[in-house]
């Protein structure tokens, strides 16, 4: 006997533990931003190369992950937290992600030279942009438990502590974001100019990966108000 | 009645048959819903909960499962138009069992979701309206039946709301969960354990106590009650000193010691439900029969007949009967796939779903145990407790009325047309 049984067919596909994971991959993703800056002010291009490859397959993961977890969230479902801002929540995950991939990608592309005394401030900069998308990674992850006390109370505050946090790492990047753009501006003259270009670029990229981790946030924080 | 006398043997033989394989399908079924959401959670293992429920269906059927059985027996036919034509009662009933065990064959093959309740209901009131007259059928009864299946699983979902909701501010947003749901999950485990006493003390054994001549005031009730339930109490705080924290499992979820101190009071919510479904789907089955051999063990439509009791005692024995040979499979299916309620949902849902059942067996009215569940998670659900709900299924729900009433209905006619140049 075949049983459409109306209890079991109640329940969908918790939406929450695969975007928990998505963000998982999502930040292995980006973590690997360090090493491939190590690497490629040392000049190592095929070291930098492979970390790119690496970062390549995650960033594929993430994206099929992206793609199932939408295709298994019908408007009919009935939840806790909006389905619209669940589905933002994802894309801007997702982007983190693809934005890491950009930044290795052009750097390895034109094999990018950090000018000479921006080297310890670039590794500083993508050091504390994938702290902001370690830290939004921390926030998803308390979603089940959030989800177990039904969106309300001490495990709210707890949440929006993290969330505080976030924004904070995130006001730091700026910061040396500012910093490194006067020290590049300070030296431009003697570059090339196209390469001085791209270094804007690249800067401007690893900052966004931290404007997106806020971002993921400040979703989490609407999915909280509701 | 020269018919009763001629075959009246074959007649009773027949009802208890088709009586028992309702009875049959009620548990290798409709059972597997009824614990499906203490399997799905993983506070009882298949095992646990057949044995489980094996024990509180059969005592659900047995001591408060009279009030609905009488329902389907002479509520939903007026006993005074049926005076004067005996025989047409005992075609028709044995006709409804039937058709609406047919029926729930047939949609359990095709897997359509369809409700015992409703099938039998049906079938009684398309082979009364059709086969003898629109004015035999008690229409304000069969309105107030109609209104119950609308108002149980909302009744349910508000209750299981409230609950999850306590749950909420009582426990899971308190400094330390753990040492709270210890504190707290007892005072649930004594309303459970008194809500059964006192259902069965005023409805189930009115009919017991009368027999061997004891009688109980309202207030006498209570405090057998208020004991049983302090005794459940009891039990239930000892099981729980036996949870200790699992620190291995707190690293990945910090409510997962919570879940396993929600678990033990799973496994109570589990035997009310268990008993409440016993005590309102069991008449499904034994209803009609009860009617059939009643009258035709008295030759005579009686208002004021009494039922025998190893009728419900059969209903019982069916039900296990289903458990054991097709619900240990349904139960591990439906287990499987709503692995998603958590025990601290699926606690709140059951109590409130067992609640509101139990309240309309008192009260004699026939629903559908499923869509009381289903209404019951919908408002844990509200209350921003499950991650995900289908929603469609509501308007399967629906579908399935629509569907049902008209089948029963249609199939009890033609049988009880087969029955009735049977045997005239």
């Amino acid at each position: 006997m075949v049983f459409n049984n109306p209890l079991s067919s109640l329940f969908g596909k918790s939406p929450i533990s695969p975007l928990q994971s998505h963000m998982t991959v999502v930040v292995s993703c980006t973590e690997l931003l360090c090493d491939f800056v190590t690497a490629a002010i040392a000049a190592d291009w095929q070291q930098a190369s492979n970390v790119f490859d690496r970062m390549s397959e995650l960033e594929h993961e993430a994206d099929a992950m992206k793609r199932k977890l939408r295709l298994h969230l019908p408007k009919s479902l009935f939840m806790p937290i909006d389905r619209t801002d669940l589905l933002n929540m994802l894309s801007q995950q997702d982007r983190i992600a693809n934005r890491s991939k950009d930044i290795a990608g052009l750097m390895l592309g034109r094999k990018m030279v950090i000018p000479q005394g921006l080297e310890q401030p670039m590794i500083e900069f993508v050091s504390a942009s994938v702290e902001a998308c370690r830290q939004a990674h921390k926030a998803i992850n308390e979603l089940d438990e959030l989800l177990e006390v039904g969106f309300i109370g001490k495990e709210v505050d707890f949440v929006e502590n993290l969330i505080r946090e976030l924004d904070a790492l995130e006001d730091r990047t700026d910061q040396l974001e500012q910093e490194i753009r006067h020290s590049l501006f300070e030296q431009e003259k003697n570059l090339p100019p196209i390469d001085a270009m791209f270094l804007y670029q690249v800067i401007d990229i690893i900052g966004e990966v931290a404007d997106l981790s806020q971002s993921v946030g400040g979703k989490l924080q609407l999915l909280l108000a509701r | 009645m020269t018919l009763f006398a001629e075959y009246g043997q074959i007649l009773i033989i027949l009802a208890c048959v088709f009586g028992v394989f309702m009875a049959w399908g009620v548990g290798a079924n409709d059972v597997a819903n009824a614990m499906g959401t203490s399997v799905g959670s993983r506070a009882l293992s298949v095992k646990q909960a057949i044995f489980i429920a094996m024990i509180f269906e059969f005592a659900g059927a047995y001591l408060a499962g009279g009030e609905v059985t009488e329902t389907i027996r002479k509520g939903i036919i007026d006993p005074a138009v049926m005076a004067g034509q005996p025989e047409l009662l005992v075609f028709g009933m044995i006709s409804a069992l039937l058709a609406a065990g047919t029926w729930l064959l047939l949609a359990s093959i095709m897997g359509w979701p369809v409700s015992t309740t409703h099938s039998i209901v049906g079938a009684i009131v398309g082979f009364a309206s059709v086969g003898i007259s629109a004015s035999a059928v008690d229409w304000d009864k069969v309105g107030s039946i109609v209104a119950s299946w609308v108002v149980s699983p909302l009744l349910a979902g508000a209750l299981s709301y409230m609950l999850f909701r306590s749950v909420q501010r009582l426990i899971l947003t308190q400094d330390d969960p753990f040492m709270r749901a210890k504190k707290i999950i007892p005072f649930y485990m004594f309303a459970v354990g008194f809500l059964i006493a006192m259902v069965t003390m005023l409805k189930g054994l009115k009919h017991v106590f009368k027999d061997v001549g004891i009688h109980l005031s309202f207030g006498q009730c209570t405090l057998i009650a208020l004991v049983i339930g302090l005794a459940v109490m009891a039990l239930g705080t000892v099981l729980l000193s036996r949870v200790k924290p699992d620190l291995e499992a707190e690293r990945v979820n910090r409510f997962a010691n919570v879940e396993r101190v929600f678990a033990i009071l799973m496994v109570f919510t589990a035997c009310a439900m268990a008993f409440a479904h016993g005590s309102n789907d069991v008449a499904n089955a034994v209803g009609p029969l009860a009617a059939v051999v009643n009258v035709v063990k008295s030759g005579a439509v009686e208002a004021k007949s009494t039922m025998p009791h190893w009728i419900l005692l059969l209903g019982g024995v069916g039900i296990v009967l289903g458990l054991a040979t097709y619900g240990f499979k349904v139960m591990g299916t439906v287990g499987k796939k709503i692995t998603e309620l958590t025990p601290s949902r699926g606690f709140a849902a059951e109590l409130g779903a067992a609640a509101t059942v139990v309240l309309a067996s008192g009260t004699g009215l026939p629903i559908s145990t499923t869509h009381t569940l289903v209404g019951a998670v919908l408002g844990v659900g509200l209350a921003r407790g499950i991650a995900a709900l289908n929603l469609r299924i509501i308007g399967t729900i629906f579908m399935s009325w629509l569907v049902t009433l008209p089948a029963g209905a249609g199939l009890a006619i033609l049988f009880f047309y087969f029955f009735k140049g049977l045997f005239s």
